[in-house]
């Protein structure tokens, strides 16, 4: 097919795996290798929660325009699980490529694709490797395979096994030379006849790849993290782990060598999060990392340091609930109930990063942000963001020096105190921003001491169940949330002149959204787009939806829970917002929410 | 203690057992619980433990009020039902450097609280660990709780038809390095008990019985100043010797006491009654609680100790400077570290 056009750096290819396989190796070289060429690629984990023996798949997705979405059809699938064939055919895009073993059986599907059959159990065969590593091996043969067929040059391979391995020659070495054998073999052997190729680009200039949750944990780091009490649970695990492998290194004092943060795997979610408060309380940088189970748990203590006025940052990478629902797949479905968390009347401030880069940045800030307003700040982040590999935007050190708050230590109290004319209580508003002042244990000023409780009390900390006592520090509380909207991460406002459609969404749904709009643009459709980054919403939401006829709010989840809580907020505006929310555990698409809004717009 | 120029008795840091009080307590009159706060005014202020220096905890139940009543001064954290230990650890991470003291009940930390209670104790968190064991609910008025004995009546709960839990016994099979059993009826045992609490580096687990004089003070019940004034089993009489005081032992007969260095240097004497009892082994502190029990016996005392055992705080790295005195300096890394770790995103 010398004469059909050629694709570049602009297609879909699925890896169809056996859990347990050591296909993550495979794929995130080639991922490795694409990104240093240039081109912007993005890889998605499809995987079970399982740790053995069921299918995985892994999707590697290249766009020379920079688009990170997922896409629903497949243009290349490599075949490794014979259970999953033929799902795997129907996957694949008219006229597209499946590469299978060959001794799979691939006559009775369908006619309109190419079929390379890679000889796996030959070449393994002649690797010369133990028995053991066959099976974690056999998956070299379609990195090297893959590689001729799409033109990566081997020695970018070298380089991405060399940091998979970190250098470990002999491992280096093993997967390369099979990786070589199979790319040798298919020059020889195969002749192409798809469409596909790669080429060098400069699509990921001043880019990295990360996935969401090591950077809230690099951002956690920077943001001065002094304890964090975690529990294990899928998929937020990896960024408790990556803070002990991150730790060491960052945070050990030069001076004296010791370490300027702890990490305690609690004994239950009950637990993580009370270790948290207490230090949030004891004036240390304090966090807890879980998924929507964990949150559950969480609840009780987090109503807690909402009321007695406790900062803590809470990191929810949300995966499908209700219950266990599906433990490996990603949703939104957190909103409302980390809005509305713990029984009374409460408030929590939620930060939602809207890429990789954003979950580095929501890490230190919202440390910040828990310090300056004494309360609980939630950090809606997810599967995709979290588990995935993206290419992202360097990380940038912070551009503002750290805030610990309104924090007394002894002389700041003495101070204070004389200005005040010895009028101090732990919780009066002196400033008027509902924000009081606090001290920490240690302070060994007499009059520092204060008794925090989850029980009514007035500004000096003392036990109370008058009426008025209650509803006037009360309402003091709920002032600071007005107060939060000075320090809260903006929305993001992209527009295109002349629109009268409006989107609105948050967190990992952005790459899709970013997709759908230049897919309708180039139907004649104009659309601004607002991405919300935190709640209590600032005044921006209101005027955006003010100035649009009709605003889809796009998220992952069932019941539009985002949609939700902005109809509450702005009722006036309930007319004209259009629940667009789907959840079925995978990422949104860009079509999808192309054709939710074609099919459902007035104009 | 001099009292002729007509000022209050100071201690050596300068303090008087006022600046020990809390405000007046809200429990019932002849509560054991407002016995033990008084005797946690007076171990402090022997103990010369400036107020500042100490931090309170305490869950949820009439126990979990009583921080209110000593220590005023002091920082304090009145939590959740159960949860008073996670609660405790992060604070104390805070700053390892002052003395923690935790107020729970036998509701707390023998039900709701069962598994705090015990990762605590398994993490050896150096703090000093209260419960005020009354075998009944007060505060909802009136229900059999998990210390409760078998088969003791309550009119509204009928008989109760389980085994009870032994704390001494969970915080021994947890490996706890401080282990005693009280009761409010012997303030002066108390007292000694607290002091050595205090003054012992690693969790220290006091079960104190403390009758409930409203709904639990039943003549049969293991949780009753009757009972408890009639089965004490005192395993021997405690003094407890602060670091660098001159040890006396004029009130002990030569062959009869047994002294338990801890490991700031102070010592708990144990003068023998009739037992040959070693606080310091695990198996004959299980095999003791377990004759106890068979005998129904109240046994109180230094049922063990191991002044040695490394605490959490061992088990970090934890620097001198307590960690909410840290500032940015110290817990942002530098500039260049962020262009490194860059480089290593591939």
């Amino acid at each position: 097919m010398a004469d059909q056009k050629q694709i570049i750096n602009d297609f879909c290819i699925t890896f169809s795996t056996v859990n347990g396989s050591g296909s993550a190796t495979a794929n995130t070289t080639l991922m490795r290798a694409l990104f240093r060429m240039g081109i912007p690629v993005s890889g998605k984990n499809i995987f079970p929660s399982n740790i053995q023996g069921q299918p995985t798949w892994y999707t590697l997705r290249l766009s020379k325009k920079g688009y990170l979405a997922r896409v629903e059809k497949d243009d290349i699938i490599v075949a490794m699980n014979p259970a999953t064939l033929a799902r795997e055919a129907s996957f694949l895009t008219e006229g597209g490529v499946l590469l299978v073993p060959d001794d799979f059986k691939v006559s009775e599907l369908r006619s309109d694709i190419t079929v390379y059959a890679m000889p796996v159990k030959k070449i393994i065969h002649e690797a010369e490797v133990s028995a053991s590593l066959r099976d974690y091996i056999a998956n070299m043969v379609y990195v090297g395979v893959v590689s001729w067929l799409l033109g990566i040059d081997l020695d970018l391979i070298r380089v991405a096994l060399d940091f998979h391995f970190k250098s470990k020659q002999k491992a280096v070495e093993i997967n390369f030379n099979v990786v070589k054998a199979a790319f040798d073999w298919a020059k020889e052997n195969l002749q192409k006849k798809d469409p596909y190729r790669v080429e060098t680009m400069n699509g990921v200039d001043g880019y990295i790849m990360s996935d969401g949750n090591t950077a809230a944990a690099l951002g956690s780091i920077y943001g001065g993290v002094q304890l964090a009490a975690w529990y294990p649970i899928t998929p937020a695990t990896n960024l408790a782990e990556s803070l002990n492998e991150y730790l060491p290194e960052l945070r050990k004092d030069p001076e004296t060598g010791k370490d300027t943060a702890v990490v305690i795997q609690a004994e239950d979610e009950l637990a993580a999060i009370g270790m948290a408060i207490g230090a949030g309380w004891g004036g240390l940088r304090a966090m807890t990392s879980t998924s929507g189970p964990g949150l559950s748990l969480m609840s009780e203590y987090i109503g807690l340091a909402y009321f007695a006025e406790v900062p803590v940052v809470i990191w929810d990478v949300q995966r499908v609930g209700p219950s266990t629902g599906m433990p490996t797949r990603t949703a939104q479905g957190d909103v409302t109930m980390a809005n509305f968390i713990s029984h009374g009347d409460t408030q929590m401030i939620l930060l939602i990063p809207g890429s990789i880069n954003e979950c580095f940045e929501f890490g230190w800030r919202s440390f910040d942000i828990a310090e300056r307003l004494q309360t609980p700040v939630i950090v809606l982040s997810d599967l995709d963001f979290g588990m995935n590999q993206w290419v992202t935007p360097r990380f940038e050190y912070p551009d503002v020096p750290m805030d610990r708050g309104k924090i007394l230590w002894e002389v700041d109290l003495d101070e204070k105190i004389k200005e005040w004319k010895g009028k101090w209580g732990r919780y009066l508003d002196v400033d008027g921003d509902g924000i009081p002042y606090r001290t920490l244990p240690g302070n060994q000023d007499q009059r520092s001491g204060y008794f925090a409780r989850g029980t009514s009390h007035d500004e000096y900390a003392h036990y109370s169940e008058a009426p008025e006592t209650w509803e006037r520090v009360f309402g003091r509380i709920s002032k600071k949330f007005v107060t939060a909207l000075r320090f809260l991460p903006k929305p993001v406002l992209i527009e295109n002149p002349g629109a009268k459609i409006g989107i609105i969404s948050s967190g990992s749904a952005d790459p899709a959204v970013v997709e759908a709009r230049d897919l309708l643009l180039a139907q004649g459709i104009k659309t601004d787009y607002l991405r919300i980054r935190s709640i209590p919403f600032a005044d921006e939401i209101d005027q955006f939806l003010q100035c649009h006829e009709q605003v889809f709010v796009v998220e992952i989840n069932r019941d539009g829970q985002l949609l939700q809580l902005l109809t509450i907020k702005f009722p006036d505006q309930a007319n004209k917002m259009v629940k667009t929310a789907h959840m079925d555990g995978l990422p949104l698409t860009a079509k999808w929410i192309f054709e939710q809004i074609t099919a459902k717009k007035e104009a | 203690m001099d009292q002729s120029n007509g000022t209050p008795n100071l201690n050596k840091v300068g303090l008087s057992r006022n600046d020990y009080r809390g405000t007046s307590s809200t429990l019932c009159q002849g509560c054991g619980h407002n016995g033990i706060a008084a005797q946690i005014v007076a171990a402090c202020y022997e103990m010369n433990l400036l107020p500042e220096k100490v931090v309170k905890f305490s869950g949820i139940g009439c126990s979990s009020k009583s921080p209110t009543y000593f220590l005023g001064r002091s920082f304090s954290f009145n939590g959740l039902h159960g949860r008073m230990p996670s609660l405790a650890l992060g604070a104390l991470f805070a700053d390892h450097t002052l003395k923690g003291i935790g107020l729970s009940g036998d509701g707390d930390s023998a039900s709701i609280g069962l598994g705090q209670f015990k990762h605590l104790v398994r993490r050896n968190l150096p703090m000093v660990y209260i419960v005020e064991n009354n075998g009944v609910y007060g505060l909802t008025k009136g229900q059999f709780s998990a210390t409760a004995d078998r088969g003791l009546s309550m009119k509204k709960q009928g008989t109760n038809p389980y085994t009870p839990v032994d704390i001494a016994m969970e915080a021994l099979v947890s490996n706890a390095t401080f282990v005693a059993r009280s009761f409010a009826g012997d303030p002066h045992q108390v007292r000694e008990l607290l002091k050595a609490a205090i003054a012992h580096n690693g969790i220290a687990v006091l079960d104190i019985i403390s009758p409930c004089v409203t709904f639990g003070n039943h003549e049969e019940s293991v949780h009753s100043y009757s009972y408890g004034k009639e089965h004490e089993e005192p395993l021997h009489e405690i003094s407890f010797v602060p670091a660098r005081d001159e040890i006396t032992v004029e009130d002990f007969e030569e062959g009869t006491t047994r002294d338990v260095t801890l490991h700031d240097g102070s010592q708990v004497i144990l003068k023998k009654l009739e037992k040959d009892y070693d606080p310091t082994n695990r198996w004959q502190a299980l095999h003791m609680l377990e004759d106890a029990q068979e005998n129904n016996w109240l046994v109180t005392g230094l049922i063990f100790v191991d002044p040695e055992a490394p605490t959490m705080f061992d088990w970090y790295n934890m620097p001198d400077m307590p960690l909410n005195r840290m500032t940015e300096k110290q817990l942002r890394p530098a500039p260049e570290t962020l262009q490194k770790i860059n480089s290593l995103m591939f």
